[in-house]
């Protein structure tokens, strides 16, 4: 946790994460079909983790804090798996009554 | 002092993976909602200023950045450092909040916010869409207060001298924070103002 950064990396994640803002702004404008938010997400989803792996500089905590991070994500998707799995399953089944 | 830091970072983490599933529910929302009335997101998220919505995601983007100098100051026991880069944050924090404040206004005057005065020439579905969109930002912005807050007090504390290369953890807890309400609009940005841009 003593790790410092330099303020070049700094800088450079910055303008990372200011010019994927606007590739998200001019893809957004382009017709990718069904692609369109998984193209948004995929992107966003890299900026979080410039984010979190060198802004927040969980790259250089300990073994335990990158575990217990990465568990919220985890726990993300899951909640997001099973009830879209749920909800997007239900007319496949018909039952007596519906 | 290097293991009381690490513990500190440990249970921030903690405290952010609970917040990451406070703001999971809202997305589950938004995603089985979506997926339900995609043509009522599509045309609450055309009512979205996107171009204020772009320039707040930069000024957050600078937040961040000017809150990443200001631990690193603080590791290096840069006072002028710190100072400086704790106002800069807690501006663009503000800066955030005011065009956030146009924005809302803005939907209030073109009868955008769910209830009885929600535009009845509208598809009552966008009301779900608008709904979801003043809770999610909503909250994301007493987060910003909060976090404003939080800078406040890190930065009279900073003033004072109290951190050091050997003692600079409230600066770096607070920091996470920060960093993690950035990566909350990192994602609301897109999905609420740029969905349907190409239609």
């Amino acid at each position: 946790m003593s790790h410092i950064s330099s303020k070049g990396l700094y800088y450079t994640i910055f303008t990372t994460l200011i010019v994927l803002t606007g590739v998200t702004v001019a893809i957004a404008r382009m017709d990718l079909g069904a692609l369109n938010t998984p193209v948004a997400l995929a992107i966003a989803g890299f900026k979080a983790t410039l984010v979190i792996l060198f802004f927040m500089g969980v790259k250089y905590n300990t073994p335990l804090t990158k575990v217990v991070a990465a568990s919220g994500f985890v726990w993300l998707i899951i909640l997001f798996g099973i009830t879209m799995g749920d909800y997007l399953t239900r007319a496949w089944i018909g039952f007596p009554g519906r | 002092m290097g293991q009381q830091l690490e513990a500190s970072v440990l249970g921030m983490w903690v405290f952010l993976v609970t917040e990451v599933m406070f703001f999971g529910g809202l997305f589950m929302a938004y995603i089985l909602y979506r997926s339900l009335y995609p043509a009522a997101w599509l045309a609450g998220s055309h009512e979205l200023n996107e171009v204020l919505g772009g320039l707040n995601t930069v000024v957050l983007i600078c937040s961040s950045l000017t809150m990443a100098l200001a631990v690193r100051a603080a590791q290096v026991g840069a006072w002028m450092g710190q100072v400086v880069n704790l106002i800069l944050t807690i501006i663009f924090g503000t800066i955030f909040l005011v065009v956030k404040y146009f924005e809302y206004a803005a939907k209030f005057e073109h009868h955008l916010v769910p209830g009885p005065h929600f535009d009845p020439a509208r598809d009552p579905a966008q009301q779900l869409y608008f709904s979801l969109y003043f809770m999610m930002t909503g909250i994301h912005a007493l987060h910003m207060v909060v976090g404003i807050v939080l800078m406040l007090i890190i930065l009279r504390m900073a003033w004072k001298g109290r951190f050091s290369a050997e003692y600079y953890g409230p600066v770096e807890i607070s920091g996470l924070y920060w960093h993690f309400v950035d990566i909350v609009w990192i994602f609301l940005f897109p999905l609420l103002y740029l969905i349907g841009k190409h239609h």
